[in-house]
């Protein structure tokens, strides 16, 4: 056990898991259902009398944007729900008491975020082809994309879950902040469709350089170099993982 | 059964705690808890008991002082002692909507043993709880949910286990079949610190017994020797006739009187039964002495009674 308890963190990780399957319709049913519903308005109804943008047929092009949206919003809520309620719930003490350090509840928690983000992403994709016509130009790198976005927001997420004291907290940055900025950050649009100086201004905006960058993947597109996307994406991660060895180390939040 | 050694199994050195707003919960306390016993630790609400076990279970970030369980230092190897130690909270804290088998695998996972079916059914049927294994935690009586509680904490097999007021909220049955359950833990080698507001039940099951108050360890000694060393027997002798004095034959126990010379009060003796041995030679001192009572009551101080006098003690102090 000295060093990393395995056991420890795969017990998170299923009992994690577990609660997702518990929950189905709130975890996997409810985004995919309205995933499909932008899919069938956006991409049929409207797409079908869109012109194409950067080469790509509307409705296709909206696709990494959605992905984008649930894969956010998803991964933040689970992950910070996950921690969350211990703290609420007071079960927070069987962790605490535990031979498991930062290392596996990482593994554990923010693992099972990132896992049920996967597979609703492979869902949503799933769900995209009874709507849509589309080819992934570069299939691992999108996996590889989605697999680190999913991480670095399980990492978000718990952090999220540890600094909430309250439920309207744990909601606040997925709803009022994640979604808005997905929306804005060229989900339907490409950056350079907005008039001077928005085109420039939406460039502040984080999400913008993940929607590109997943896009990039799917259609060897973007507003911005794909190099810049996963180059921000890598420092959110390291920056995620920072703070919550912070954390870890001071207690904050943990232990009083 | 098994014996209770000198071996320190807990050691607790200058441990303190403050928290944020300055409120001093642990106070400089040392304390060493020997392999093999059952030790009670008793103290009023916000004595500090509840923090002194979050400091050692890892709850609790202690300001200063150090904790060493099973010869290492928890703030350094922290892994393989708590791996050894099992925690039953006050709160009745777990996943409500988990099953009680499930909740039970998960612990013994989360300390980092294999599952182990033989293990966990053996836990659950010596709590009662075979029969709701399936069942959703939410479910059960509060008492069962304690009985859980309790599951978790040995699912892995503790060697030092803590029961923050193990039988808080549940009825008297329950709460002798858990001191049953509690001994039979002792009995297979279990170190067992637990904190009570019933001291009947530190009476009942403890070896040696802790008073703290105000983050301080007032006394820590043998149940028994504690008893010994601060038991007193009390008796009142209602006379039939009121006394003005006592005749020197009587004068020489510890007594007095009171109610206008209707109540013989005596109080002395200690916790082993001298005091009761005086009683009966104060009574035959009486009729010898050819005066008439028609009552007599005897009455055995407690640990109770012990703590309830150390704490007010320190209180006027």
């Amino acid at each position: 056990m000295i060093g990393f308890n395995l056991r420890g963190a795969w017990s998170i990780y299923q009992r994690e898991l577990m609660r997702a399957f518990r929950t189905a319709f709130q975890s996997v049913i409810a985004p995919v259902l309205t995933t499909s519903l932008y899919f069938i308005v956006f991409g049929s109804a409207i797409g079908s009398r869109m012109e194409p943008i950067q080469g790509t047929e509307y409705a296709a092009f909206i696709i990494p944007g959605l992905l984008m949206l649930t894969l956010l919003g998803e991964t933040t809520s689970n992950s910070s729900f996950g921690i969350y309620m211990p703290r609420f719930t007071g079960t927070i003490y069987e962790l605490l008491s535990a031979p498991v350090g930062v290392a596996e509840t990482l593994v554990g928690f923010v693992g099972a975020a990132a896992t049920k983000s996967l597979i609703l992403a492979a869902i949503i994709l799933a769900t995209a082809t009874l709507f849509v016509d589309y080819q992934i130009k570069y299939p691992f790198l999108a996996v590889g994309f989605i697999m680190l976005v999913a991480a670095s927001f399980s990492l978000f997420g718990f952090i999220l879950g540890i600094w909430a004291d309250s439920f309207e907290k744990l909601g606040i940055i997925p709803v009022l902040i994640l979604t808005p900025l997905t929306f804005l950050g060229g989900t339907f649009y490409s950056l350079e469709m907005l008039p001077a100086p928005w085109d420039k201004i939406a460039l502040a905006n984080p999400i913008a350089f993940l929607v590109s960058g997943l896009r990039w993947t799917f259609y060897g597109t973007s507003d911005v170099s794909i190099g810049i996307s996963l180059g921000l994406t890598l420092g959110f991660l390291a920056a995620c993982t920072a703070i919550i060895a912070f954390i870890f180390k001071t207690g904050w939040r943990l232990r009083e | 059964m098994a014996e209770v050694t000198d071996e320190a199994i807990l050691e607790i050195s200058g441990l303190s705690k403050v928290y944020k707003g300055g409120v001093r919960a642990l106070d400089d306390v040392d304390l060493t808890i020997r392999k093999g016993e059952i030790f009670a630790l008793l103290g009023p609400n916000g004595a500090g008991k509840t923090t002194l076990i979050g400091a050692v279970c890892g709850l609790v970030r202690p300001t200063s002082g150090t904790v060493t369980a099973f010869g290492e230092d928890l703030a350094r190897n922290w892994r393989e002692a708590r791996g050894r130690i099992g925690l039953v909270p006050q709160e009745l804290s777990t996943d409500m909507f988990e099953t009680v088998r499930r909740a039970v695998s998960y612990s013994r996972g989360l300390f980092g043993f294999p599952p182990d079916k033989a293990r966990i059914e053996e836990v659950l049927r010596s709590l009662s709880l075979w029969e709701k294994r399936d069942s959703q935690i939410r479910e059960l009586s509060g008492g069962m949910k304690r009985r859980v509680l309790i599951a978790k904490a040995l699912a892995h097999e503790p060697d030092l286990l803590f029961l923050d007021e193990p039988t808080a909220g549940v009825d008297v049955e329950l709460r002798k079949d858990m001191w049953r359950q509690i001994a039979a833990l002792r009995e297979r080698g279990t170190t067992i610190i637990l904190t009570t507001h019933y001291i009947e039940e530190a009476e009942e099951m403890a070896d040696r017994v802790g008073v703290i108050r105000n983050g301080k360890i007032l006394m820590v000694d043998d149940k028994d020797a504690m008893m010994q060393r601060m038991g007193r027997t009390e008796a009142v002798i209602t006379m039939s006739q009121p006394l003005d004095e006592l005749p020197a034959s009587i004068s020489v126990f510890p007594v007095e009187l009171r109610a206008d010379g209707l109540e013989l009060w005596y109080r002395g003796g200690d916790g082993s039964g001298k005091g009761r041995e005086d009683v009966a030679a104060l009574t035959k001192a009486l009729v010898r002495a050819g005066i008439d009572y028609r009552g007599i009551d005897v009455h055995d101080s407690s640990l109770e009674d012990i703590f309830v006098g150390l704490v007010s003690e320190t209180e006027e102090a």
